[in-house]
């Protein structure tokens, strides 16, 4: 028979002001398996502690029962005096007596004793069902998996890579660097951001510990934390890499023109194409989309030029797999698409262009020999207009946040017009400047001084054209006046948005996203960069809208995170999770359904000892499992029990009131 | 449907009995451990005061509770069960409380059809973070079971008289 010890705790006056703990003690030596009982002024004290492990010994108890405070504070502390006297931690039970009953009924003391005394029966009932349970290892596979190349992938694969972990970085487009590589200067030190990538981009093709695998995409992850195997699609690229030397004759010589979308379509790029001069790998992929070849069979020049025959017309894509422990998701961002500020005359008016655009410009080796011109006659502007929230915090046409860059990076972009053009104007339309991060209040103060921008606080609400200038009409809200400025060209600070493909990779993942498509961390406090699925991390703007120096601390922050996961051989696992009864299994998978981590799976068994028929029982990955039991609800058989949860020990606790 | 399931309405409540000067209803509170337990240690850290009638019991999600544990209450121990999870969307394990919500409307139902008072069982959204709101729901439901009156069943006292 079950032997159990009660411990009830005073927690100083806490408890033993409102809760009369000796006629709890009284009340629990009641009951019949209860062997020992004893009341101290703080359990959770080191002398409190030694109590129940000398009683453990003592009273040869087989269960115990601590009633103290939440079970959310203590169980650990309790859980290990319990193992530190030899017996399996798992057989403790905590009631709740502090915030449960104490705290809550100081006005009846009664009341607030009888509630103490059958919060430690309930306990006690369900401690007789208790069983030993042991944490169960689980094997790991000590690779990463980093999803996307731009700054937030490449910092977090270079940390990982550096602790000597394997990385498998896959980039969807031919080259890594990302948004980043488009960028001309950062705000809020005006470094070249170019100068300060590509070192980067280079360790990582160079690193032995990092597989890049660029034009290639994520199709399926299967497995649990520790344990997940990837499939990756490369894409066709027509270019074997492992011949190609780069040496540009291919795309040189190429005849199709396609607009270049490292240059946001200002220029044109070739079919065959490295994304830019400094792309790595550097070596060309053929657009199938453009390709005459590919298309219509006609051409193959690039084929006849290439004198080391690295291009392959019938090259296939390829599925390739990969073994890994854990997955960092760095998938960027996107801008949105202006068209909705049809007042604006966006799509009609060719001198409205986006700030991306205005930084392809004037970016050293953009389109324009880093020069802003005016898309409509190629004339350098002198008024320009920068009106920032085009779709952030725009409730009615965008959407309700604030993209967080767009202030700063405006700003950027009036120095940047001034060092270009000397005798320009800035105007900047502005809700709210919001200069939030180490420097950039001071930048932009130094910025309204040195580029003598005009900031009007306020909308824009009409954008027509006179002549060949467009004039901007909007409210400036200091003054309470409708101001028109007469500008050469107008730039629009579009909003951050999740990358479209995010929730269709939230549910290959299985991970969760919100209601714009940011992919959603564990906690947006305490556990921003984990997801709800152990082992699948997140960095950079996939998460939500962020600047450089964010992204990066959040990219390393996965990498630690990565690191500790593999730290061991193998992982801890907690063991309170459900476990199948096969004898029991009638193979209607219910639980299969309401699984929310896919951990349970059907497997063959056979109808008895040495049959051959067969029938299908559920099985349950316990890597996976994270013991929420919905599974155990739904079991028409009784045949899964929850560890730590069983029936077995909720019906004790009811009927033992 | 609707009609017909009145008509066979046969109550187990039993509201001529009258229920003993001094008595307290029972109430088993299900919670669960991420948001709800949570809420309710908030309300004890809080001291915000609420009717001591209401035993709480922990389970890691409310998709584990099995409507039979509803039913096993009011049988044995209990007159009148709530149920508390995290708000819809906030669930630790994805879309548990989703299962819970219909699965208690249908045990809802289910109760009310064979006799019990659908106010013996109640169902309610505590985050972490309410520990004022947890205080109001208890408040409010020992109100409404105090209204009902004992529930006359197979109950222990009922054996030993």
């Amino acid at each position: 028979m079950a032997r159990v010890g009660v411990f009830v705790c005073f927690c100083g006056a806490n408890i033993a002001d409102y809760v009369d703990v000796p006629m709890v003690v009284e009340e629990t030596k009641k009951i019949r398996e209860v062997k020992f009982a004893i009341e101290y002024k703080y359990m959770c004290s080191d002398p409190g502690q030694q109590l129940i492990r000398e009683a453990i010994v003592q009273h040869r108890l087989t269960s115990i029962v601590v009633a103290a405070c939440s079970p959310r504070m203590h169980e650990k502390t309790f859980r290990k005096a319990l193992s530190d006297a030899g017996m399996n931690p798992y057989l403790l039970e905590v009631a709740n007596i502090r915030e449960h009953s104490s705290w809550v009924h100081q006005k009846d003391k009664k009341a607030a004793t009888e509630k103490a005394a059958d919060l430690v029966r309930m306990a006690v009932a369900k401690s007789i069902a208790n069983e030993q349970l042991f944490e169960i290892s689980v094997p790991v596979t000590k690779r990463a998996l980093v999803i996307g190349g731009g700054i937030a992938g490449i910092q977090a694969a270079l940390d990982i890579a550096d602790a000597r972990i394997p990385v498998v970085l896959v980039e969807k487009s031919p080259s890594i660097g990302g948004k980043m590589a488009q960028l001309d200067e950062t705000f809020p030190t005006l470094d070249c951001s170019q100068c300060i990538l590509t070192p980067k981009m280079v360790d990582v093709a160079s690193h032995p510990y990092i597989e890049l695998i660029p034009y290639s995409e994520v199709i399926e992850l299967e497995g649990f934390v520790g344990n997940y195997k990837a499939r990756i699609k490369k894409k066709a690229s027509y270019v074997n890499f492992a011949t190609c030397t780069g040496c540009g004759a291919c795309w040189q010589k190429c005849p199709v023109k396609v607009p270049n979308e490292y240059n946001m379509g200002i220029d044109k790029r070739k079919a065959i194409y490295t994304p830019f001069p400094q792309a790595v790998p550097n070596k060309p992929v053929i657009d199938a989309a453009y390709c005459t070849m590919l298309l219509k069979g006609k051409c193959g020049i690039c084929a006849k030029v290439c004198q080391v025959g690295a291009i392959d017309f019938k090259m296939q894509e390829e599925i390739i797999e990969r073994e890994i422990g854990a997955v960092v998701v760095a998938t960027g961002y996107d801008l949105w698409d202006p068209k909705p500020y049809e007042e604006y005359g966006v799509g009609r008016f060719k001198d409205i262009i986006t700030s991306l655009e205005f930084e392809r410009m004037v970016s050293a080796n953009g389109p324009t020999n880093g020069l802003p011109v005016r898309p409509s006659d190629g004339k350098i502007p002198k008024n320009v207009v920068f009106i920032k929230c085009i779709g952030s915090r725009d409730e009615a046409k965008g959407i309700e946040y604030c993209s967080k860059i767009c202030c700063m990076y405006t700003t950027k972009h009036t120095i940047l017009l001034h060092h270009k053009v000397h005798d320009s104007h800035a105007y900047v339309f502005y809700m709210d400047i919001r200069a939030a991060g180490k420097g950039y209040e001071e930048f932009v103060k130094k910025a309204q001084v040195d580029t003598a921008a005009t900031y009007l606080r306020g909308r824009v609400s009409k954008i027509y054209k006179k002549e060949d200038k467009l004039i901007v009409r909007g409210e400036d809200s200091q003054i309470g006046q409708v101001v028109e400025v007469v500008a050469d060209l107008v730039v629009l600070a579009t909003a951050v948005i999740p990358p479209k493909d995010n929730p269709e990779l939230a549910r290959m993942l299985g991970i969760s996203y919100d209601k714009y498509g940011y992919l959603s961390e564990a906690h947006p406090k305490l556990r921003p960069v984990e997801t709800a699925k152990a082992g699948i991390f997140l960095a950079g703007c996939t998460q939500a809208p962020k600047d450089i120096p964010d992204t990066v601390a959040q990219a390393s922050a996965c990498a630690a995170k990565v690191c500790g996961l593999f730290a061991g051989d193998t992982m801890k696992k907690d063991p309170m999770i459900s476990t199948v009864n096969t004898e029991f299994c009638s193979g209607c998978q219910n639980c299969v359904q309401v699984c929310p981590y896919g951990a349970i799976v059907t497997e063959e068994v056979p109808m008895g000892h040495g049959s051959k028929e067969m029938r299908t029982v559920a099985r349950i990955n316990e890597g996976v499992c994270q013991g929420c039991g919905s599974c155990v609800a739904v079991c028409r058989s009784m045949a899964i029990s929850l560890a730590g949860f069983t029936d077995h020990q909720i019906i004790n606790e009811i009927v033992s009131i | 449907m609707e009609t017909i399931v009145k008509d066979q309405h046969v109550s187990i409540e039993k509201p001529e009995i009258a229920a003993p000067p001094d008595w307290e209803p029972v109430i088993i509170g299900i919670l669960c451990n991420w948001c709800s337990y949570a809420g309710s240690d908030l309300t004890g850290t809080s001291r915000i005061q609420y009717p001591p009638n209401i035993r709480i019991i922990r389970v890691p999600c409310t998709s584990r509770v099995d409507p039979w544990f509803l039913i096993k209450a009011l049988q044995t121990t209990a007159d009148g069960v709530l149920v508390s999870g995290c708000h819809p969307g906030d669930c630790h394990y994805i879309t548990g409380n989703y299962y819970a919500r219909r699965r208690f409307l249908v045990t809802k139902k289910l109760l009310s059809f064979i006799g019990f008072h659908e106010n013996r069982i109640q169902f309610s959204w505590v985050s972490a973070a309410e520990g004022p709101k947890f205080a109001k729901v208890v408040a409010k439901v020992t109100d409404d079971i105090k209204k009902l009156g004992p529930l006359h069943l197979y109950k222990k006292e009922n054996f030993e008289k």
